[in-house]
């Protein structure tokens, strides 16, 4: 039985060293780099915790978290929200009073948004929202710096993420709805229940499983979101749009304190992996 | 509900699908003005003809063909390659059982997880060190271990399921295990691999970030890069910006026609990443 396993082994080799030399390897060189001043030329030099000291004294890193649970409001819990209720409608609504391939139709519509490469989407936006010759000032006849507002910016970034991310919940809810025995509707519609009670009571229980992964996968996104704060923002205007991701790249790339970014990379990490956990032992302990 | 009511239901969520596609409308009927007419008629009026002359400037300019094509080689080879690694794991894993098989897939999965920021930099190094920034290939090595470590997770769990009679009878047939691997595992598990496929490619066109570390060079860069570097320079004026965005946008709507049968039914597989 030994010999039979041992030589699967084989298999994982090719994997293995790969994943050694482009993740475990650079990771670590990353944790150690956190510990050093380091511009990125010639010999880090090793100061111990004081990035990380430095780190907690930082005003922008704070702020960078903060802006953080904004997008998650905007990445993850909004669109669940709002997913949660198209995917009913659509399903059982729509899809029973109009037919399957309206309920469909609107499904692919509100799922556009994702298909696209969230920089370009960034692109689109930020020609829509563009203070002298953008769409939506002309659309409104208003006069808004949506984007260069110090006031305005992180909310019309989340606006723009929950535009982005509402067809992917509404996509794996409908889905889940399909697990769903039909004969708890209609158990509940001889009860003469309302369509609210139903959704509250048989919809949301019976999708809990797609409802904790949707939560999950939007909260990492939103915990390590880059592309569309580069595109839109690059952070600003000030500081009102920072986020760990583009904090720590700004150091590495711009301010050449390679050691500072590596610490904040470093903090960003752990916090979705223990995330990941709690998420991954919440969802167990349910089931 | 009946009569009016169902009606206002259906107005209401018809309403939010067409705010939904409406930046895709603006741009495309934008993308096709010229200046002047935007100038004089705004984003909203429809235009007087087609006026490809911003398009295809703004294609010239950053020399699209190239982009297209280096988006292209780069997520066609990862996905390749990520499926390749996800199987040859998924094998080890999901039906030889090797042991320690769960401590292996918390480290795939870890590795899915983690945020590209915290390789980032020493990538960077090393890819400089060995001689590979700014090339296409040093995208190629660091995208296929990161989309091979969810491709691994997912495989396994499904290669777990895969009926042992038949591969016990192969063996009887002496059928060795790469052959096993390659002419039973391999065409039974096609829709998955399929999907995977589909997946890793789509993952790979739209990342953003590390094509950016690595890819500085105009003949190097994919599309999200370009175009995300292009954001905000003086000469996007309006009509070239929605140029720009149009030629972003309609790739990743090809894909979504091409591929949508496929996907549809797999974004309930993706929905463990």
């Amino acid at each position: 039985m030994r010999a039979r396993t041992r030589g699967y082994w084989l298999y994982l080799i090719p994997s293995l060293l790969l994943f050694l030399a482009v993740i475990v390897v650079p990771f670590l060189m990353n944790v150690g780099a956190s510990f050093t001043r380091w511009s990125g030329v010639g010999t880090p030099r090793w100061i111990g915790l004081d990035n990380y000291t430095r780190l907690l004294a930082d005003v922008r890193f704070w702020e960078s978290f903060q802006h953080n649970v904004g997008l998650i409001v905007a990445m993850a819990v909004v669109p669940t929200m709002i997913g949660l209720v198209l995917a009913a409608a659509l399903f059982d609504y729509i899809g029973k009073r109009f037919g399957a391939r309206t309920a469909s139709a609107l499904r692919a519509m509100y799922y556009l948004p994702q298909v696209l490469p969230v920089a370009v989407a960034g692109v689109v936006w930020g020609w829509m929202l563009h203070p002298s010759y953008g769409a939506v000032n002309q659309i409104f006849g208003l006069d808004v710096n949506w984007l260069g507002d110090p006031d305005l910016a992180l909310a019309t970034v989340m606006a723009i993420m929950v535009w982005f991310q509402l067809g992917y919940p509404v996509v794996i809810f409908m889905a889940g709805l399909q697990r769903v025995d039909p004969s708890y509707y209609e158990a509940a519609e001889i009860d003469g229940a309302s369509w609210w009670r139903k959704f509250w009571h048989i919809t949301i229980p019976q999708i809990r499983p797609e409802i904790f992964v949707v939560l999950l996968t939007c909260t990492i996104a939103a915990l390590k979101v880059f592309g569309p704060i580069f595109v839109l923002t690059r952070g600003g205007p000030g500081n009102a749009t920072m986020v760990p991701s583009y904090f720590s790249y700004l150091n590495f790339f711009q301010k050449s304190n390679v050691g500072y970014g590596s610490a904040i990379a470093t903090v960003l990490a752990l916090i979705i992996i223990v995330v990941t956990f709690l998420f991954l032992r919440v969802q167990e302990r349910e089931s | 509900m009946r009569g009016p009511g169902r009606w206002a239901v259906l107005f209401a969520l018809v309403v939010l699908a067409v705010v939904m596609i409406f930046p895709f409308l603006i741009v495309a009927v934008n993308a096709v003005k010229s200046p002047a007419e935007y100038g004089s008629q705004g984003p909203l009026s429809l235009p007087d003809g087609l006026y490809l002359q911003g398009i295809i400037d703004f294609w010239n300019r950053v020399q699209f063909g190239t982009k297209l094509w280096n988006s292209f080689l780069i997520s066609a080879s990862v996905a390749v390659l990520a499926v390749v690694l996800s199987v040859l794991n998924a094998y080890a894993l999901g039906i030889g059982r090797v042991k320690g098989r769960l401590w292996i897939l918390v480290l795939f999965l870890v590795a899915n997880t983690l945020p590209q920021e915290a390789l980032a930099y020493p990538l960077y190094y090393l890819a400089k060190a060995v001689d590979l920034y700014d090339t296409q290939l040093a995208v190629i090595i660091v995208m296929t271990a990161i989309q091979a470590a969810f491709g691994t997770y997912l495989l396994s769990a499904v290669l777990g399921q895969f009926p042992k009679e038949i591969l016990e009878a192969a063996a009887i047939d002496g059928a060795g295990r790469l052959r096993s691997l390659w002419r039973i595992v391999v065409p039974i598990s096609r829709p998955t691999i399929n999907v995977l496929l589909i997946f890793f490619f789509i993952w790979t066109w739209n990342e953003f970030f590390l094509p950016l570390i690595f890819l500085i060079s105009n003949d190097t860069q994919t599309v999200p890069v370009a175009l995300g570097v292009l954001q905000g320079e003086k000469y996007m004026d309006a009509t070239t910006s929605s140029a720009s965005a149009l030629l972003g946008v309609v790739p990743a709507i090809a894909f979504f026609l091409i591929f949508q049968r496929t996907l549809t039914r797999g974004v309930t597989v993706g929905a463990i990443k």
